[in-house]
């Protein structure tokens, strides 16, 4: 050992090559093992969402699962662009049918996203679930920690009378926009901006499925 | 040499309290500020870096008289990204929700100061029993600050500690609020400033 000269070009290069490649089964293997379970976490965590906004939250995984596969009917597809596909979940929720719409968006920082549960007259919110990748703690991150914000969805609605999209966050609401808009989160203002236009375009896609009554 | 020397008890406790990576040297202090507004996050990311180091370290040090000098720094760097990645696997697979909360910060361990630190000074010159225990201590004497820091944040700007409620709702009735500024990355600097100045006063001697 002592008689290899461990500073020549070759060496090094071989040295190098060996290390990487023996680093890279490593890590393709411990890739390979885990993988079904990180996949199981990551649905999960989807139907631990969806279920949020269904206003069923603090469940442990066992239950959530469980949860979510009674109350499911069925999941719609309505995508017509060419790359993503909108997807519609149908649930019953004590015997009555609950739209969520998945929606994305961006925040301040980073993509933020939410699911969206309407009630049977596909207008009233019944619960909405935020989530984000990367906004600031203790405000803009509060649409995702902030339960109470959340809730301030339920009973709004996502079309006025005249069948345009309503639905936002705003800094000041209007009294006569109170049946549609929510009070923006404080200090969080580009965050809350990024909320409404994810729920304007979002719903936006999902308007053909939603005025079909 | 026995396995618990008084030499090797020292590299152990030294960055305990003489070399702390933090206090004393004030390495590692960016991550430390990002991960701590929760005590649970501040403890997985504790572990995972004593993990990393510790095992990182004794790799390096079993193949040390191989590493070709011009390249050390490139071969510390695979070794301590390959155990980050694995790391970061495992908590994605075993605790989905810590993983979630730690976000970049785990990927980011690659970069903590208190790693290619211990690696170059520490590693590169002695066994591997003794960069074990160096590793260990000096990943302990890191998570024991974010332990502090996490715990004091969650309790004072969210009254919960590990996510239970600690404060009697008693207490919000008689005007109580939690200190929203604690949630903020800010405090986590005053907070380790207030930790290495209680330090300094009453734990630090002079070698």
């Amino acid at each position: 050992m002592s008689k290899l000269n461990t500073n020549s070009n070759t060496y090094i290069i071989i040295y190098s090559a060996v290390l990487v490649v023996i680093v890279a089964f490593l890590l393709a293997f411990v890739y390979q093992k885990l993988n079904p379970m990180q996949d199981a976490n990551v649905a999960l965590d989807k139907e631990k969402q969806i279920l949020c906004s269904l206003n069923i939250r603090d469940l442990s995984d066992a239950e959530a699962h469980n949860m979510y596969d009674s109350l499911k009917i069925k999941i719609d597809s309505i995508g017509e662009g060419k790359d993503r596909k909108p997807y519609i979940y149908h649930f019953k929720v004590n015997g009555q049918m609950k739209y969520v719409f998945p929606m994305k968006g961006m925040g301040l920082w980073a993509g933020i996203s939410g699911f969206i549960a309407l009630n049977e007259d596909k207008n009233t919110v019944y619960g909405a679930y935020f989530d984000h990748e990367s906004e600031t703690a203790g405000l803009g991150a509060e649409i995702k920690d902030s339960k109470e914000w959340q809730e301030k969805f339920q009973g709004k609605k996502v079309f006025d009378d005249k069948g345009n999209i309503a639905i936002g966050v705003e800094k000041k609401v209007e009294d006569s926009k109170k049946a549609y808009e929510v009070d923006a989160v404080t200090g969080a203002t580009l965050t809350s901006n990024g909320v409404r236009d994810m729920l304007r375009d979002g719903f936006k896609q999902y308007e053909k499925f939603l005025k079909e009554k | 040499m026995a396995l618990f020397s008084k030499q090797n008890r020292e590299v152990f406790t030294n960055p305990l309290n003489l070399d702390h990576p933090i206090l004393g040297q004030v390495l590692g202090i960016c991550s430390a500020l990002a991960v701590t507004s929760q005590l649970k996050p501040a403890i997985v990311m504790g572990l995972a870096v004593t993990v990393i180091t510790a095992f990182s370290n004794v790799i390096i040090s079993i193949i040390r008289n191989t590493i070709p000098n011009r390249i050390r720094i490139v071969v510390q760097l695979v070794v301590v990204a390959a155990l980050v990645t694995i790391v970061s696997q495992i908590l994605k697979a075993f605790a989905y929700d810590v993983s979630v909360q730690l976000s970049v910060y785990v990927g980011l361990i690659i970069t903590n100061c208190i790693l290619m630190g211990r690696l170059e000074a520490f590693a590169m010159q002695n066994k591997p029993w003794p960069s074990f225990l160096d590793g260990v201590g000096n990943g302990l004497g890191y998570a024991m600050i974010l332990v502090i820091v996490g715990a004091v944040r969650e309790f004072l700007g969210r009254g919960t500690l590990l996510g239970f409620e600690i404060l009697p709702k008693g207490f919000y009735e008689f005007g109580y609020q939690n200190n929203g500024m604690m949630t903020m990355p800010a405090m986590a600097l005053i907070l380790v400033g207030c930790v290495i100045w209680v330090h300094r006063a009453y734990f630090y001697k002079e070698k």
